[in-house]
């Protein structure tokens, strides 16, 4: 059994007096009703009487068990009750004011993304975002919402993207990297060009349901497969996005990988230069080395951060994707939340510390530069 | 250019099968006659299309026909100008793609013998990978068990991407008979295609295909030790082929992180997948999916941890490189030593018993 521990009096920690950028906050619902404000009668009608599945078997729930009731810290249930992430109220206490957030992005899940149903999805997602508006963002003005999308009808998601374009609570438009095509693929273009339109990064968070196995090797039996899985996921959208030519013909576009891990975004980047190189009559579309555009449009949050034998080695593989690119994230109210006071092993320049927990999220997420 | 040790052995080379009628000599009556009546042509899959540049390098590339189809075109390319001493021949022929248990057999079958008429005896610093039927693993082992009498087979060659994860337990059976012979399992770059070649569904461009084969090799490193293949078989060597290699310290360490939060899933795991991969799993050197600098290559060794787990390959006749430097600039000739002749002395069993 894995001990549970009481985490740290919520107080502000001399690592956290920087403020602090999160790149990633799950806010939750306190039940379904929570959307009925902004869903048509027939919708909710539909999802009591078939639910709202999305490309694998279970009625509810994940594809594998996870580790932890809703995936939480089990010190994250709100006093009041209801799901971790749900209260407003306990998360600026437990994190927003402890940790001393001063950007808090908001990446809801179980939205409506991957959903079967198109106009169920859409209708879902827009909902979200409605909600997000109402119950989060008006009440802590730290926070900002994402424009989560039911991204596999793209032209759905365009429109969705537009009609927030003008509200500056949102930030950044929301994917999950579990797309049931790569991602460069041209059936997802419609949501490039509007978010490149609204100044809006494109946030691809683990998980998701595009109805592939997730290894080009089958199913494999473990949550623990999966979740180690999402960074070969995020590799192979990434790599789509390159070789499709999606930075070229986008240029402004910029993308945050989200929650999949980060140190394997060199070894990526060197693999591509190698083969691209060899094989660049296939895409002469292609104007610059894959790795330039991954150097430039492509930034990492860190939540889980990998841990690393000696923290040289963890220091020399940031060098080699510049400290440029890393926006801290925590994953709140998740199991497997980094905390801002440990997830730096190493001593780094006061520059570095800066663009890591803020500077870069401010420079990245539309409209937080200061 | 870091100079490669006389007496290299070349653990990655790829003959090729030059046209169906080259085994109709070794398939059965009843398949022979199926090759004519169905019209059976080439089995090549998609994984090394004919002509890419990344298929054969130019200066190996035939007037006509595939490369590499026969031995002494081989010894040429691929033995001497590398003072090879031994090379290991991983056969690519797409049997493994087929649908039908049956036939997937009995062109495995059909394959080996021509591996030993055709090069093995023709050819003596030669050794190869039994190919099997991965559609049926008792088809599997019972090739295993008919060709493993014939020392000069080391390894047995399975696909990085079929229809299941390598770990899963109904695999083991051809675990079992490869610690049994001493026969190392290969694992090579490549699919059935009975699952789309990535995560996320069919690519548009074979860049994306060749490129995820090192995200395919990461999820099967995660299956194999987190089904507990290695606490089965505590001896197995796996060896993964043409898979590059930059990508294991991330790929541990994430792996890692995990294992220690979630080994209550897998309690079988009882050592960290870091140390599995150092007594049991290795990787042919070529390609090189690395750093551009010598002076990062050489970081990124201090974080594989270990100068054990590289094996020396060319991947002939795939374009990995040019000329004959085959080993990347700025290895010590000690490691230039282990990588080239040690390491993989260590890993094939066999190859002691039959070279000495």
């Amino acid at each position: 059994m894995n001990e549970i521990r009481s985490q740290a009096t919520p107080e502000v920690t001399a690592a956290s007096k920087v403020g602090i950028g999160d790149g990633d906050i799950h806010p939750a619902r306190k039940g379904p009703k929570d959307f009925h404000p902004w869903l048509a009668k027939r919708w909710q009608d539909h999802i009591n009487e078939y639910g709202s599945p999305g490309r694998q078997g279970w009625q509810v729930g994940p594809a594998y068990p996870k580790s932890q009731p809703n995936a939480s810290r089990r010190d994250a249930y709100p006093p009041e009750g209801g799901r971790p992430g749900s209260s407003l109220e306990f998360m600026q206490r437990q994190h927003l004011d402890a940790n001393n957030i001063e950007l808090g992005i908001l990446n809801p899940l179980g939205s409506g993304q991957g959903v079967q149903n198109p106009e169920l999805s859409a209708a879902l997602c827009h909902a979200t975002n409605e909600w997000q508006l109402a119950e989060w963002t008006s009440k802590d003005n730290r926070l900002r919402a994402s424009v989560v999308v039911p991204y596999e009808d793209p032209v759905a998601s365009a429109a969705e993207i537009r009609r927030y374009a003008g509200n500056p609570a949102f930030v950044q438009v929301l994917l999950l990297s579990r797309t049931a095509e790569p991602m460069g693929s041209r059936k997802y273009w419609p949501i490039y060009e509007a978010a490149e339109e609204a100044g809006m990064p494109v946030g691809v968070h683990a998980f998701g349901y595009g109805g592939n196995p997730i290894t080009p090797g089958g199913w494999p039996s473990y949550y623990i497969e999966e979740m180690t899985g999402h960074s070969q996921s995020q590799q192979a959208g990434l790599t789509s996005l390159v070789i499709e030519g999606v930075f070229e013909r986008f240029p402004a576009l910029k993308m945050v990988m989200i929650e999949a891990g980060f140190a394997w975004a060199p070894s990526l980047a060197w693999r591509l230069d190698k083969h691209w190189k060899t094989l660049r009559s296939e895409t002469p579309h292609l104007k610059r080395l894959p790795s330039e555009y991954l150097r430039e449009k492509v930034w990492w949050t860190t939540q889980p951060m990998e841990e690393t034998e000696s923290p040289t080695r963890l220091a020399e593989t940031i060098e080699w994707m510049g400290w440029d690119r890393l926006i801290f994230a925590t994953d709140y109210p998740h199991w497997d939340f980094d905390d801002p006071a440990h997830v730096l092993p190493m001593k780094i320049s006061e520059e570095q510390r800066r663009a890591f927990f803020m500077g870069n999220a401010r420079k990245v997420y539309r409209g937080c530069a200061v | 250019m870091t100079a490669l040790p006389e007496g290299a052995i070349d653990c990655d080379i790829h003959p090729s099968v030059p046209s169906v009628q080259a085994l109709m000599p070794y398939l059965e009556d009843h398949w022979r006659e199926q090759v004519v009546m169905r019209g059976i042509d080439e089995l090549n899959s998609i994984s090394y299309p004919l002509n890419s540049p990344l298929t054969c390098r130019a200066d190996w590339k035939p007037a006509a026909g595939r490369p590499a189809a026969d031995v002494a075109t081989v010894a040429r390319q691929a033995l001497d100008p590398f003072r090879t001493s031994v090379a290991i021949a991983n056969c690519l022929y797409g049997v493994q793609l087929l649908f039908s248990e049956d036939m997937g057999a009995a062109f495995a079958r059909a394959v080996n013998d021509w591996m030993v008429k055709e090069w093995l005896d023709k050819e003596p610093r030669l050794r190869a990978s039994i190919v099997v039927p991965t559609q049926n693993v008792e088809m599997a082992v019972d090739e295993i068990n008919r060709c493993a009498t014939d020392k000069r087979f080391v390894q047995v060659l399975l696909l990085v991407s079929g229809d299941t994860p390598l770990g899963r337990r109904h695999h083991w059976p051809i675990y079992a008979a490869c610690e049994k012979h001493g026969l190392a399992v290969g694992i090579h770059a490549g699919s059935s295609y009975h699952n789309p070649p990535t995560p996320v569904g069919w690519p548009s461009y074979y860049t994306e295909d060749y490129v995820g084969q090192a995200q395919a090799f990461q999820t099967q490193l995660t299956s194999m030790i987190c089904e507990g293949v290695f606490t089965k078989f505590p001896h197995l060597k796996v060896v993964l082929l043409e898979s590059g290699f930059t990508w294991l310290p991330a790929h541990l360490w994430r792996l890692t992180k995990y294992w220690r939060g979630l080994r209550m899933e897998i309690p079988w795991v009882d050592r960290a997948p870091g140390d599995i991969v150092r007594s049991n799993v290795r990787f042919s050197l070529q390609p090189v999916d690395g750093p551009p600098d010598q002076e990062s290559l050489l970081k990124l060794f201090d974080h594989m941890q270990s100068d054990e787990l590289l094996l020396f390959s060319t991947d002939y006749p795939h374009h990995q490189f040019d000329g004959n430097a085959a080993l990347p600039d700025g290895l010590s000739p000690e490691l230039a030593r282990k990588i080239a002749i040690d390491n993989p002395r260590a890993t094939y069993a066999r190859l002691m018993e039959t070279v000495g």
